[in-house]
């Protein structure tokens, strides 16, 4: 029974961005834990504590994305694995979801995988399917609350959100799943946890050790730059009158004159 | 040259961005063929529309099995699709559905995506697309390298459907589903459908409250507004955390990521991860009691004032002029 959590570093979602005239990217130093993957590992840790099961932490990154892991091992995660290898430089979803694969069935023994919603720097959840889809997991995307879940009968009962609304789906596992940021209040790391993480060593898997050929390194997609986005032209027009009524006339008059309606 | 379009449907209704992705398509491909590949049970209307919506043949796959998308069915069936036709490019709209779809097609075929792209353009036969990341803070430059299929979603609103034209009829094509519903471990039991409401992400006009609106009853006068514009309700994150309204209605990086035509936020303070939901947004009016509020660095039109007249008085003048 063996649960695998997937986290990263992110850059600071309240820092400024800035990009240069060659099109490359300034986030700023300030990193974060992947704001979805708190519920992320949360939820592995809940599981923990109700089936026992074994919790591992992994990432796909380099060294700045060990901070991620730690934060794992701190809330309670039982270890923590990083993939990296200088030839995962331009990883995208695919060449990322072939290497996580690889690690998972490494691993041997798991039953399910758990994502947050999404990437927040990348905005990419294509991330998590493909890997359902490389490993041949049944995939629950969106899940707001596991109902219930056997791992000696290798069953799952979920709430899913959907444009639609909410749907509750059975599937078998092992399975993947990307959790939504109601599913749980997420666990912080207590000093305890804190320290032994600081010393825990996370072992580094490579290509060469993962399995990896050249034809599974080679990304289908590549970024040519970064661009800034067009400004909204200054500071907004302020509506004036002598009362909430004289001032909601003029902005409706306003929004009808410039055909916004 | 030709391009694939998966058009999305529930409960035998397409989805109105779908046509947007199959309007893209045409543009991308104005000589076709442009083919529309449409999976459910009982979609003949939703076939007869994919034509007037531009469509030059449709892909149908009628079984109950694929009544509602599910993920294993849906992929196996649109992968075997893809290898058969041979298409140069694969649109969808970038739906949750969408994107898990096209992911999975796109990994089992080894072919390149581009995800939720706001602008979208073939460079010498290679998609090339713009997509927001950082929560909406920069734009990615984009291109497929990889061989085969080139797959890529559009995000809702970002494009333009075509007039549907309802003269316009064509080849259909039929083929039958991969897995027979014995080989599909997972099974929808129910959905508490919200549908009927409307969709904050194709929303024309989106109304939407903040911390200011101070509890679950300073709702009221979101929704009465939201109601006389038929505009979905939107909500901040702390509105949301408080428990004054349910996390459907979240706007911002971590909630939904909008693009109406007019976002009004009321008692919304404007904090950089609300503002990454509403930057698309054409105009955006702020109604805020504090005149330094960040969003009105933001916003087209402003009003500093306190919501509870504000919101009612909009309602009242928006009755009047609107009828
Ligand atoms: C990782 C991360 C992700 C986040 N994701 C999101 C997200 O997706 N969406 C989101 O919204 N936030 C998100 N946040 C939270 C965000 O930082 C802000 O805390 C939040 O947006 C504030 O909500 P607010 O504007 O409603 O509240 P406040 O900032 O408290 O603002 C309330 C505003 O209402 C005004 N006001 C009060 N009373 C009235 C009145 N009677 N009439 C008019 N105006 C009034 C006040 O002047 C004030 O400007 C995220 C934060 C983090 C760290
Ligand atoms: N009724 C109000 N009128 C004006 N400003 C308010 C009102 N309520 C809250 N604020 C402001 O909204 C922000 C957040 O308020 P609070 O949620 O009460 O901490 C602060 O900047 C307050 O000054």
């Amino acid at each position: 029974m063996h649960v695998v959590v997937l986290t990263k570093n992110t850059p600071d979602t309240a820092a400024a961005v800035t990009v240069d005239a060659d099109g490359n990217l300034n986030t700023g130093d300030a990193h974060v834990v992947n704001p979805w993957d708190e519920y992320a590992i949360t939820e592995a840790i809940l599981l923990k504590g109700d089936h026992g099961v074994n919790v591992t932490v992994m990432t796909v990154g380099t060294t700045e994305h060990e901070e991620a892991l730690k934060h794992g091992l701190a809330i309670g995660c039982d270890q923590a694995i990083r993939i990296w290898d200088d030839a995962l430089a331009d990883h995208d979803s695919v060449v990322y979801a072939k290497a996580v694969a690889a690690a998972i069935t490494k691993l041997g023994d798991v039953d399910l995988v758990i994502f947050g919603k999404e990437f927040s720097d990348s905005g990419a959840d294509q991330h998590i399917f493909q890997v359902a889809r490389k490993l041949g997991y049944n995939l629950l995307g969106f899940v707001a609350k596991i109902d219930a879940i056997d791992f000696g009968a290798k069953t799952i009962r979920v709430q899913r959100l959907t444009e639609q609304g909410t749907q509750i789906v059975t599937s078998a596992l092992p399975a993947v799943i990307s959790v939504m940021k109601d599913i749980n209040e997420p666990k912080y790391p207590t000093f305890i946890g804190i320290r032994k993480a600081a010393k825990a060593a996370i072992p580094v898997w490579d290509a060469g050790e993962l399995g990896l050929d050249d034809d599974d390194l080679a990304p289908k997609t590549e970024r040519v730059e970064y661009r800034a986005l067009a400004q909204r032209e200054g500071s907004a027009v302020i509506i004036e009158g002598a009362d909430a009524a004289a001032k909601a006339a003029a902005l409706v008059d306003k929004l009808l004159e410039e055909k916004v309606l | 040259m030709s391009a694939l379009v998966w058009i999305e449907q529930y409960n035998g209704q397409a989805l109105s961005s779908s046509w947007e992705a199959l309007g893209k398509a045409k543009q991308l491909f104005p000589d076709g063929p442009v083919t529309a590949v449409v999976f459910g049970e009982a979609i003949d209307d939703v076939v007869a529309a994919a034509f007037h919506y531009g469509a030059d043949r449709v892909v149908k796959a009628d079984d109950p099995t694929l009544a509602a998308y599910r993920c294993e069915p849906y992929v196996a069936l649109l992968v075997n699709v893809v290898e058969a036709l041979e298409p140069e490019v694969v649109l969808a709209s970038a739906t949750t559905a969408g994107r898990e779809l096209f992911a999975g097609a796109a990994l089992d075929l080894d072919a390149g995506l581009l995800a939720d792209v706001t602008e979208l353009k073939l460079d010498d036969g290679w998609l090339e697309a713009v997509r927001p990341v950082l929560g909406g803070k920069v734009m990615s430059v984009e291109t497929v390298i990889g061989d085969g299929a080139q797959f890529a979603t559009l995000r809702a609103r970002a494009f333009q459907a075509l007039a549907p034209d309802t003269s316009r009829s064509g080849d259909v094509i039929e083929v039958t589903p991969v897995l027979t519903e014995a080989a599909i471990a997972t099974k929808i039991e129910s959905v508490a459908d919200t549908s009927g409401q409307i969709s904050l992400t194709d929303a024309n006009i989106v109304v939407a409250g903040g911390r200011g609106v101070g509890g679950e009853n300073g709702f009221d006068p979101v929704r009465e507004l939201a109601d006389v514009l038929g505009a979905a309700v939107g909500a901040s994150r702390a509105a949301v955390d408080a428990g004054w309204i349910v996390y459907e209605h979240q706007v911002g990086q971590t909630g939904k990521v909008v693009a109406p035509d007019l976002y009004i936020a009321a008692g919304i303070s404007g904090a950089i991860q609300h503002q990454a939901g509403i930057r698309a947004a054409k105009v955006i009016v702020a109604i805020n009691t504090d005149a330094d509020a960040p969003i009105f660095k933001l916003a087209t039109y402003g009003i500093v004032g306190d919501l509870f007249e504000v919101l009612p008085a909009l309602t009242d003048a928006f009755k009047r002029k609107l009828g």
